[in-house]
Order: C-alpha cells, then structure tokens, then sequence
C-alpha cells in the first residue's frame, strides 16, 4: 500500500499572530512552525500502516524551501520520503491542483489530509483533491481499517459517528481519533539521523491555479474590560444576560 | 445574477436554523446586486418555510435515496441544479456536511471558495469577503478571482432576518448515481443538543476536579437547552468524550453565549471559542487569563456559584418562558 500525508507547516498553537507590509503578509518574525494537528494524527496513523502492513509512507507539501524543516521533521518520525512542490500556498484551489497533479503522475492508494489547517482553516483542500482525481472521499474521518482495497471507516458527524465501508483509492481529511494525543511521535536522535538520508524531492511548477487571492488582514479590537460580578449576586449576572447581552 | 443555496433539514425533514441563516445572507446580497435567491434541498417536510426569508424558488426533491447524506450523490445534485437554474453563486453554511461538500462542489461548479465568512460579500470588480483565519486570531479579506462563487458562511454572523416573498416550489428529476460510500451504521451519542448547533455552550475545564462533578455542567446546560463541552485536558484524561473538547485543536464554538467553569483561558482554547458573541467564566482565580477575554465574569468557587445559577435559572426560566 502506498500512502500520501499531505503536510501543512503551520505557527505554532501558542503563536502570537501579526502582520507585515501594511498588513497584507503573515509575519514569520520570532513565530515556530510545526506540523498541522490535524496531520501529525494522519501522520501517525500511517507509520502504524507502514509498521504493520508494510505500506510506504510519502508525504507532501506545498512550500517554499523553509517548510523543509516540517518535512525533515514528518520524515524523522518514520516517513519514507519527502516531496515538496516548490510554490507560495496563496489559495487551497491552487494547493490541491499541484497535489492532484503529483497523485496523477505518481499513483497512491490511500492519500491523507487533515480536515483543516489550522493556519488558512480553508477546510477544503482534500474535498478538492477527491474531485480533481475522482476518488473517493471521507471527511472528518476518525477512524480508518483497511485490508487488501476494502476501507471500514468511522466518520465524525453532528451528535456522534457514522460508520461508512468504501474501497480504495480513498482520500480523508483527518483529525484526532485517527490516532489519540499519546500515541503522537517526537522524532528521537535515530530518526532524526536518518530523516537527512531520507529522499526529499522538490517539483518546480509554472502554472498558476489561484481562484482567491488574499488582500489583506486584521486583528480583533481589543476586548472591553469584563464585567465582573460578586458570587452573591447571581440575580444581577441574570439580568445582564438577559436585558443587556440578550443572551438568555 | 441569481444565488442558490443549500438548505439542510434534520433527520425529521425540518430546516436546521442555518437554513435560514444563509437565506437570510443571500437575500440580502440578492437585494443589493438584483437577482433571485433559490433554493435546493432534499426531502424537506415544509419547504415553503423558507419563503419567511426572501427565497424566491424552491427546489425540493423527495426521494428515498437522498434520504441520508452522500457527499458524491448531494454535491452531483447541487451542481446540476446551480448549472441548469443559471446561478453563478452558491451559499452553503458551515455545518460539517456542507463543509464537507464544499471542496468538491468548487470542483464541479469552477467556483472560487471561501469559507468563514463573516461579512456580506462587496464587489469590487470581483467578490470581497471577509473572513474568520488564524483560528479566530484574525480577519482576512479575500477576492474570489472566478466568476462563480460558493460562499461558506460562519456560523451566527449574521443571524437571521424575514424578509416573506412569493414562493415557487418545484422537483427536479436527478440522476442518481450509486453511493461510493455506503454507510453501515450511525450511532448517536446522545439526544441532546450538538456543539454545532448549539445557541448557548456551557463548558467545563480542569477546575472541576473529576468527571463526577459533571453532574453541574449537565444541569446548567439542561436549564439553559443548551449543549455541554470541555477543555482539551478534560478530554485527554478521559473525563468527557473527545467530541466536547473545544477549541484550537478541537472544535470551533460560535455560539450566542458560551460560559466557562474552570477553564483558565489558555490561548489554544481561546482561539477556538473567541468567535462566540457573549462570554462568562467562572473561576476561583481573579488572574486566570479567561477573565481579560470575557464579557462577563464571576470569581468563585464552581462548586458554589454554579449550584445557586441553575436554581436562580429555574426561577427565571419559569417566569419568562
Ligand atoms: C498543541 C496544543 C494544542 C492545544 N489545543 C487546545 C484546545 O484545542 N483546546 C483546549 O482547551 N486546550 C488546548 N490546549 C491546552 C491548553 O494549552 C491548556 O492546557 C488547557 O486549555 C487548560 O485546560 P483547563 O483550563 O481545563 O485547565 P487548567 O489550565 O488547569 O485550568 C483550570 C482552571 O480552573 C480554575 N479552578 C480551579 N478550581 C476551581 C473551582 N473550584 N471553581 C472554579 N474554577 C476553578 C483554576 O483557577 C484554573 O484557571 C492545547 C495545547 C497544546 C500544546
Ligand atoms: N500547503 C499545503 N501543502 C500540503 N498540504 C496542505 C497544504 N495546505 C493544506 N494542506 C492539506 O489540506 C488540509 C486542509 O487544509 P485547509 O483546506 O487549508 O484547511 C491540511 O490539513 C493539509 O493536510
């Protein structure tokens, strides 16, 4: 089985976020970056099928050259190589094109992607994927078994899961469930070692496949004070809800 | 330009409230840039209901196979409804199963996609939209460079607003394709209100000790009809299901009110709930960081003040309900 974990390089969760060149470009300044949450339980969930099914793990991203530490970082923890699409992410469109593309010239059974970055928070890019390589798709996917081409997947949904049976090829966009918060890996020194053994392709592009184009950001007014109200006082906590914020 | 939407009914074949939402949404930009808001769904029991918020057509199919959702089969029908009614803009709303079916339907429709939206979409030259990025860290204005649009809309940004009209209802003959996916079984967590589409959260962190103190959580939510959630510890420690966890890491919370009961307010977790419109914590700790992004605040003890909230609740709710 040959599997794709597309990796989006993300500011870490405690990360201030701010913007430069009149507020039109994230500022990188002082911010790390790591592996999407949503596809380091991807990730993982596919080193189990490499070391119990034999299955080759390749992961993707689309960059420039400072989100090879990212890559560095996803084969350290057990992947098998390394591909980076050499281009700016300006827009999920253009993203899953380039990743579309790559899966057409280089075929894969299962592909893997988170349900969101954290970062864009597009929510799209694997929906997209399975329709520009018409293969099916799971979102939200929480659970995933495969034997031989048969999938027996679970799939979050309002107010619980929905069990669903499908065939490969089969992209998801994943999330916690996969694989829970303990079983996540931390590269150790062996890993580490031989991640810079590990292939890491770079594909050069020259088409463009935007379909939105980003203007500019914006950080929330700072919030007014609260208001604070004594223990004793329920009633008064009541009757704000109620008369000021129409909340209740 | 004529806009379609997507209306979602419940299991029962009632419109969820976002159904409305985006009527309402679309309606309005249908009322600035002319043009007729349609709509499509699937097995609706009252499909005129959406003529309350100013949708002109109603496509209302009722077939037994689109009973259950199919994000190949649902999307197909859309499409072909997008296409054969002449719309060049498509409003979904950001229930998981339109999000779901949004990727693949910019797709089908060579539409620009943008999801998060909290703004109502101004064209300048193109479409300009506002948008939730950053995990709620920030704002981002966007310019959909095609000339169809599919507009995913932030959950209560814009609420709802009845604007009654002459409603058309029609079918339209779809051509089904087999499921890809079959689905083998649903199981149901509970009855009881979903974070998603929940108006009001009432959500529960480290500082209630264990998960027999759950207990308070649940009262306060049943007063309130309101759903129950959690911080991310509170989940890993196996305290509450991994579907309450809330925030940057888990899931996203735009409800009317949230209220926080031991929860410090740690940036992961307040990126996923700053979203939400009015919010109150409740912590024994005056310099617990929740309180500085707070509207309303009570330093105390949960074991307390969340006894006496739920009885002074009841005595509110008997009155004004
Ligand atoms: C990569 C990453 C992602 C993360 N993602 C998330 C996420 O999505 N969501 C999330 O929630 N967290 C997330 N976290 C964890 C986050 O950093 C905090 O650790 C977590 O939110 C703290 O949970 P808590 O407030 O329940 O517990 P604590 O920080 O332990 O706070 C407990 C609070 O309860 C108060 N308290 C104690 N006793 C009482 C009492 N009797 N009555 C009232 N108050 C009381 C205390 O004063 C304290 O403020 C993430 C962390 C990392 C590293
Ligand atoms: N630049 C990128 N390179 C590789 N994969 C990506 C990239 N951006 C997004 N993805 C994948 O698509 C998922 C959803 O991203 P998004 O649609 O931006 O929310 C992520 O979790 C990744 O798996």
């Amino acid at each position: 089985m040959k599997i794709l974990v597309c990796i989006s390089h993300v500011p870490d969760t405690t990360s201030k976020i701010n913007f430069s060149e009149n507020n039109t470009v994230f500022d990188k300044t002082g911010v790390q970056f790591v592996i999407n949450p949503n596809d380091e339980f991807g990730l993982t969930r596919a080193i189990w099928f490499k070391e119990k099914n034999n299955a080759v793990v390749h992961v993707i991203n689309v960059g420039l050259s400072d989100t090879e530490s990212t890559l560095r970082k996803a084969l350290a923890i057990g992947a098998d190589k390394a591909i980076r699409i050499n281009h700016n992410p300006k827009d999920g469109h253009s993203v899953a094109k380039y990743i579309s593309n790559y899966i057409s010239n280089n075929s894969y059974d299962l592909i893997i992607a988170g349900r969101e970055s954290i970062d864009y928070n597009g929510g799209m890019v694997p929906g997209m994927i399975s329709a520009f390589t018409d293969i099916n798709f799971i979102d939200k996917c929480i659970d995933l078994n495969i034997s031989g081409d048969s999938v027996e997947a679970s799939r979050e949904i309002e107010g619980g899961k929905e069990n669903i049976s499908t065939k490969l090829p089969l992209i998801i966009g994943g999330q916690k469930g996969l694989v829970e918060e303990s079983d996540l890996r931390i590269p150790n020194m062996r890993g580490i070692m031989m991640a810079r053994k590990k292939e890491l392709e770079v594909v050069e592009v020259n088409k463009d496949y935007q379909s939105t184009n980003s203007k500019s950001f914006e950080k929330p007014l700072p919030k007014g004070e609260v208001t604070l109200i004594s223990a004793d006082e329920i009633d008064k906590l009541i009757d704000l809800l109620h008369n000021e914020a129409k909340a209740i | 330009m004529d806009i379609l939407i997507f209306a979602e009914t419940d299991d029962k074949g009632n419109f969820k409230k976002d159904a409305f939402e985006i009527a309402s949404y679309a309606y309005q930009i249908s009322s600035q840039t002319g043009g007729n808001v349609k709509a499509i769904c699937f097995n609706s029991k009252i499909p005129e209901k959406l003529s309350d918020y100013g949708v002109k057509k109603i496509i209302n199919s009722e077939n037994d196979e689109l009973k259950n959702f199919d994000a190949g089969i649902y999307s197909d029908c859309i499409s072909d409804v997008f296409k054969s009614e002449n719309c060049s803009m498509l409003v979904l709303s950001s229930s998981s199963n339109s999000k779901y079916i949004g990727g693949i339907l910019s797709v089908k429709i060579d539409a620009g996609y943008v999801t998060n939206i909290i703004s109502i979409p101004v064209k300048d030259n193109n479409l300009v939209v506002v948008r939730n990025t950053f995990t709620n860290k920030a704002f981002e204005t966007v310019e959909i460079t095609k000339s169809n649009s599919i507009l995913a809309v932030s959950k209560n940004s814009f609420g709802l607003k009845e604007n009654p009209t002459k409603t058309e209802i029609s079918d339209f003959n779809f051509n089904i394709s087999e499921r890809r996916n079959k689905v083998s079984s649903i199981e149901k967590t509970s009855n009881k209100v979903t974070i998603a589409d929940a108006d009001i959260v009432v959500s529960g962190g480290r500082g209630l000790k264990g998960p027999e103190n759950w207990y308070l959580i649940e009262n306060l939510a049943e007063v309130l009809g309101a759903a129950t959630a959690c911080s991310k510890p509170v989940s890993d420690l196996g305290w509450r299901p991994h579907s309450e966890h809330v925030g940057q890491t888990g899931k996203p919370v735009s409800s009317n009110l949230y209220i926080a009961i031991g929860i410090s307010g740690a940036i992961q977790h307040l990126a996923g709930v700053n979203s939400s419109k009015v919010k109150v914590v409740i912590n024994t700790d005056p310099d617990a960081p929740f309180f500085k992004a707070a509207d309303y605040g009570i330093v105390g003890d949960a074991f307390d003040v969340v006894p006496n909230l739920i009885d002074k609740l009841k005595e509110f709710k008997s009155v004004n309900d």
